[in-house]
């Protein structure tokens, strides 16, 4: 592989400050490394050779005449082809948006564009964000490149994948119940999804709008905190972007984990998880107590019916958000069965056509929790169920700083192994979800492999708009560790 | 048997901010299609609403005018179906957690009754697009959608069912207009649908407490329509009522061209709008500072005003209500009265309410473009005070005024109107028309005093009009005595 591939941000900016090579340079070898890896790998939708050259140049000239502050100058990274971005296709891997182009730039790419970024293409992941394995995506699945055989999870898959197949330097996700956090795991790689209103959601496509948080991927959690600084920021079209301000998240990084309180909840090691799982997350308690860390047993009572009050929120919030596309405006179009009228056998002809199965169970999941007659019963209940996991948050954090568990219950599936078993499927997320309800931010970063070669995700959940805090902690774990430093056998 | 009727009212104000309530684009009226859109009101992918803080001020201003309960906190939620001019497939509206909360809407009947009307809610909301059909248009075979009203900030108004016949309705919903056109908040323009409005109409049993079943009336685009229709369907439901038969529920279109009611849809196939708080939006907050703010910038209000003109001015309610019915007519009025003096108030509103409304009626222009400027009217009360001219005279200085805009004093003297004062000149005229009409002048000393106003007109005539009626009048009568 060649070895550009594997410079991170800091190391980049200095190379081509240092004129070692130059962004176009870098830019082609990425471009490279994408024709030799995505015909097993798949982690793009699009690649954008002829937009990514052209931005390299820019850089290239920028730091010629020495403008060279941006903190992406130069850099190549690639998107989920959820965000928006002007004159490109935006599918959300679904047939119904398969010719959509974006007629404007979502302030996610607008700010990664500010920063200097060079976006080599958009990424593959589960169709609307629906999934855990990205193999939901209408145009097949991304596969994992620690083994190809495998899911690289989702619904980031291919944010995940492109970064461990180092087809670029770090990719933005967006995680509505774990759609960051549990690819990162499954895919070696660091994954966080900020604490809600940290990244405008402007230009997202919405899955479920009071979950939704676009976040970073990276191969080390210095790129992670470089990427999270540059889109992070209030944003006055989104009335739900915080007006926090945005603090260097790069600086201190090293501060260590001396004296950090972390807890471990009871809830969050289940029956059913992987013992080989369960061992990589011990050990990584024990490597924090070294560091000295103090290590408190909690206990978040509620987390039970953290998935079943998700699968009535996100699908309710998601069927609303899907009512659009409606083949009136963009997108399929399809004349179909006149019985209900021409006009609804349109409507149902190209709903029929655009989505895929998961989207169709989900639009018709969240139909019946916002139903007449059911709406309390699931929808007012799951509310009030979700301020409740809020709050044993909430009390956590009087006693403790950040909160660890294992990411994922269990390493990367075969694909193909959980399709027909949506419930299964479902219980991927079970360890992301509650921090999505609760507006949490929370990293995933490896601490281990399988004796299958599979990676293994720990997870830090923190305070809100405490990103530095875990930021700092996956930093003192990552140094003290070497997992992050394997690479795929690709 | 004998009915009650019970009417309530939805209405919905169209507001006239600058742009739409969840985006920049133009909320103006017309515009090619689709001109006054953008990414939002398009409900693109990955578009999101931000709230037009205009619009709220504008809410706040309605909801503190009629006495509404302002929620410090209120919520968006979002009301879903299906239909092109729907981009989103929702529409962003309240519904829980309205804005505004009761309040009462004060109207005074021709009749001269005070009926007192309380409002259930008000709230924000946006409106749709419109489709237009092939046959207007391009390919018969196709309907176009134009986005452009798409998110143009709505009021909903709704009333308690308090109204008790179709008059009142009409009288309600023209206090509303009066209410959001002194407020500044919509231009209240029926025609052009910036004022629309949903009627709820039942009968029940004089005396009975229960409601009737109720059917809701859609389509009416004046307010003679909306009394038309309410009047059609109170009838209707009388009649079937009296032979036997139920009401159903059901909401009807109003047929303007028939003059009935049609059945549209019953409620069997009532929508189910699964709405939600939008998650898109936060809660609102509204405190008590924002709307201290609002409250001290209210204008005058129509009710105040017209106590005011009752109180200050001594004017006649049925005179108060009239001058105040329209926020610029009333701006007149109160530059007429501050011009000629208090005493001339009485004066003043009969011209303004007889020839000003005239003038304005007659050349379709408003109150501010009228050629008579409230000052030059309240120089032309003081003429008719002062006697220089005589009220018949001031009909032709005003008509002068209004077709050349000259001051009334110049009119008065390049036309030679000046009233006939001097009471020799007047005497001479008296006496030439007594000397010429001998027998009538007979017949009134015979008892026929009737025939008083035959000499005036005559002297009249012979002055061209001039002379001091009250003086000509005087000495008419003391040469017709003796």
């Amino acid at each position: 592989m060649n070895e550009l591939l594997q410079l991170g941000i800091a190391e980049i900016m200095e190379s081509l400050r240092a004129r070692e090579f130059s962004a176009e340079e870098l830019t082609r070898a990425y471009l490279e490394r994408i024709g030799e890896t995505e015909a097993r790998v798949h982690a793009y939708l699009s690649v954008l050779e002829d937009e990514a050259i052209g931005a390299a140049r820019d850089a290239d000239q920028k730091i010629g005449a020495g403008d060279d502050d941006s903190p992406l100058l130069g850099v190549p990274v690639a998107v989920k082809d959820l965000l928006c971005m002007k004159g490109t296709r935006t599918t959300c891997a679904s047939r119904f948006l398969e010719n959509f182009e974006a007629p404007y730039d979502a302030t996610a790419v607008a700010r990664l564009k500010d920063a200097g970024a060079v976006i080599l293409g958009k990424l593959n992941m589960d169709e609307f964000a629906m999934g855990s394995s990205c193999e939901q995506s209408a145009f097949g699945p991304t596969h994992n490149p620690w083994n190809l055989k495998t899911i690289p999870g989702g619904s980031s898959g291919g944010s995940a994948a492109a970064v461990a197949a180092r087809s670029c330097v770090v990719s933005l996700g967006s995680d509505t119940g774990g759609s960051i956090r549990q690819p990162a795991a499954c895919c070696g790689v660091v994954g966080m999804k900020p604490t809600y209103g940290r990244i405008s959601r402007y230009g997202l496509i919405a899955f479920a709008s009071s979950l939704d948080q676009i976040g970073p991927f990276a191969k080390n959690v210095r790129d992670a905190a470089v990427l999270l600084g540059a889109v992070s920021g209030h944003d006055p079209r989104d009335s739900t972007s915080a007006d926090e301000p945005v603090p260097d998240y790069t600086q201190n990084l090293e501060a260590g984990v001396r004296g950090l309180r972390i807890g471990i909840p009871e809830e969050y090691f289940i029956e059913g998880m992987d013992p080989e799982v369960d061992a990589a997350v011990q050990k990584a308690i024990a490597v924090f107590k070294e560091q000295g860390a103090e290590i408190l047993e909690i206990s978040l009572p509620h987390t039970e019916y953290a998935l079943p009050v998700y699968y009535i929120l996100a699908p309710a919030e998601a069927s609303s958000n899907l009512a659009r596309y409606d083949g009136v405006r963009y997108g399929v179009r399809k004349e179909g069965d006149s019985t209900f009228g021409s006009l609804f056998g349109m409507y149902a002809a190209s709903r029929e056509n655009g989505f895929g199965d998961e989207v169709k169970r989900r639009i018709m999941l969240g139909t019946y929790a916002l139903s007449s007659g059911y709406y309390d019963a699931f929808y007012t209940k799951a509310q009030r169920v979700r301020t409740l996991i809020s709050q044993d948050f909430k009390t956590a954090f009087d006693s403790v700083d950040v909160v660890l568990s294992a990411t994922a219950p269990t390493p990367a599936f075969e694909i193909g192994e959980r399709l027909d078993d949506p419930i299964s499927m479902y219980l991927s997320d079970i360890l992301t979800i509650p921090c999505n309800l609760a507006g949490l931010p929370g990293i995933s970063q490896p601490c281990g492999f399988t004796s299958r070669g599979l990676p293994i995700g720990l997870q830090l959940v923190g305070k809100p708009f405490a990103e530095k805090t875990i930021l700092q902690a996956a930093a003192a774990f990552e140094s003290a560790t070497a997992h992050h430093e394997a690479l795929p056998p690709l | 048997m004998a009915y009650e009727t019970v009417i309530g009212l939805e209405v919905h104000a169209q507001l006239n901010t600058e742009s739409k309530i969840f985006c920049a684009s133009s909320a103006a009226f017309g515009g090619g299609p689709n001109e006054h859109t953008c990414t939002v009101d398009l409900g693109l992918p990955g578009v999101l609403p931000v709230l037009n803080r205009q619009v709220i001020e504008y809410t706040l201003r309605l909801g503190l005018a009629v006495g509404a309960e302002i929620a410090p906190v209120c919520r968006f939620a979002r009301k879903h179906y299906f239909y092109p001019d729907l981009p989103k497939g929702y529409q962003i509206s309240q519904y829980e957690e309205p804005i505004c909360v009761g309040g009462s809407v004060h109207f005074v009947t021709r009749d001269g009754r005070d009926v007192s009307i309380n409002l259930t809610r008000i709230h924000m909301e946006e409106d749709a697009g419109k489709l237009i059909h092939g046959d207007e248009l391009g390919d018969p075979n196709h309907s176009y959608s134009d986005l452009n009203r798409a998110g143009v900030p709505l009021l909903e108004i709704v009333s308690e069912p308090e109204l008790r016949n179709p008059e009142d309705a009409e009288s309600y919903m023209r206090k509303l207009r009066t209410l959001v056109r002194y407020l500044g908040v919509s231009d209240g323009n029926m025609q052009e649908g910036s004022l629309r409005c949903d009627a709820n109409i039942s009968l029940r049993p004089q005396g009975s407490e229960k409601f009737g079943e109720k059917v809701e009336i859609k389509n009416m685009n004046s307010f003679r329509h909306l009394r038309r229709a309410l009047e059609y369907e109170e009838k209707r439901q009388r009649e079937i009522l009296d032979a036997g038969g139920v009401i159903e529920q059901e909401t009807r279109l109003w047929d303007e061209s028939g003059g009935v009611t049609r059945g549209m849809r019953s409620k069997e196939y009532a929508h189910d709008y699964r709405y939600f708080p939008d998650p898109d939006l936060v809660p609102l907050t509204v405190n008590a500072e924002w709307l201290d703010e609002v409250r001290a910038q209210l204008p005058e209000l129509p009710d105040a005003k017209s106590r005011r003109f009752q109180e200050e001015f001594g004017l006649p309610r049925y005179d108060a209500e009239v001058l105040t019915a329209e926020k610029e007519l009333a701006a007149y009025f109160d530059q007429v009265v501050e011009a000629a003096g208090k005493e001339r108030a009485k004066a003043a509103s009969n011209w303004v309410m007889g020839d000003v409304l005239r003038l304005l009626n007659e050349r379709k222009i408003a109150i501010e473009e009228c050629p008579v400027t409230p000052e030059r009217l309240a120089r032309m009360l003081s003429l008719i005070d002062d006697g220089t001219i005589s009220g018949k005279i001031a009909k032709s200085v005003f008509d002068e005024m209004a077709e050349s805009g000259g001051d009334p004093e110049v009119i008065v003297e390049e036309k030679g109107l000046r009233q006939i004062t001097d009471t020799s000149a007047i005497e001479s005229v008296a006496e030439d028309v007594i000397a010429s009409n001998p027998e009538e002048v007979e017949a009134y000393r015979g008892g026929r005093t009737k025939l008083m106003g035959f000499f005036v007109g005559q002297a009249m005539k012979a002055t061209g009009g001039k002379a001091n009626p009250k003086a000509l009048q005087e000495i008419l009568r003391e040469k017709l005595g003796s």
